[in-house]
């Protein structure tokens, strides 16, 4: 059989895919369960308008949740991106690129988050 | 030595560029769309962004979100907002009940071609479902 060890191992890109897998799981089930909590307060009784919103995300546990949420969002989307972009784009440089700037538009978008629940 | 590894079957990605081409079973459409749900998703994070905050932020700005949808921005009318709400409503219900399907069938080792065909057509028609009925609060 070929070497596949030292300098000729062959590269790939996704460590074997055990963690990544599991990380996927266990962000997708705490993002689940925020969404739970967020659906019962919105039906909770009382008309919707800007002090019932802004009064779900002030209270201290929710805002905690909500930052964990937007932590595990930010992994979990960095997985799945990162695989489509393993899917279809083939040219190294090209795929490199793209996994940088989701990277960056990702750190980027969830500091815009954090930003607006640090604020209430 | 002797080659004693035989040759693996292997498993090509669907391009993008293919699915029209592929006549898929329901879990393969329900595969395909989880990922092109997320995908959506991604797209639009600076708008999911926006709404977070112009709906937080203050009460004039919980005004400016609504006006958006009310009278839309310019020329663009609020339809169009909604439009684009709707499709992100189906994008996150689907992403989540086959996300929800993954779970179950890796808590229960349920493999079976039947289950994995059944939770599939459960899958699409209660996003669907659900899209429906929450959409229906952004019209009407």
């Amino acid at each position: 059989m070929a070497q596949n060890f030292g300098s000729k191992r062959i590269v790939v890109g996704a460590h074997y895919g055990f963690k990544d897998w599991l990380s996927q799981r266990v962000t997708a089930t705490l993002m689940a369960l925020f969404t739970v909590a967020l659906i019962v307060q919105v039906l909770m009784p009382g008309a919707m308008d800007y002090d019932k919103w802004a009064g779900i995300f002030s209270s201290n546990w929710m805002k905690t949740l909500t930052f964990v949420v937007i932590i595990s969002f930010l992994y979990h989307v960095w997985v799945g991106m990162r695989d489509i972009w393993m899917d279809y784009i083939k040219p190294v440089g090209v795929r490199l690129g793209l996994q940088v700037f989701t990277l960056a538009w990702l750190v980027g978008c969830a500091g815009w988050a954090i930003q607006v629940l640090w604020r209430l | 030595m002797t080659e004693t590894v035989k040759p693996r079957r292997t498993f090509r990605n669907i391009h993008v560029t293919q699915i029209i081409s592929y006549r898929l079973p329901p879990a393969g459409i329900v595969s395909i769309l989880h990922r092109i749900s997320g995908f959506l998703m991604f797209l639009l994070l600076p708008f999911i962004i926006w709404m977070f905050d112009t709906s937080l932020t203050s009460e004039i700005s919980y005004g400016q979100f609504t006006s958006v949808f009310a009278g839309g921005i310019g020329p663009v009318p609020g339809l169009f907002f909604k439009l684009v709400v709707l499709a992100l409503i189906w994008a996150y219900l689907h992403h989540f009940i086959a996300g929800l399907r993954h779970l179950w069938m890796d808590m229960t080792h349920a493999v079976t071609l039947e289950f994995g065909h059944s939770s599939a057509i459960v899958t699409l028609a209660l996003s669907v479902l659900l899209t429906l009925l929450l959409g229906s609060k952004l019209f009407f």
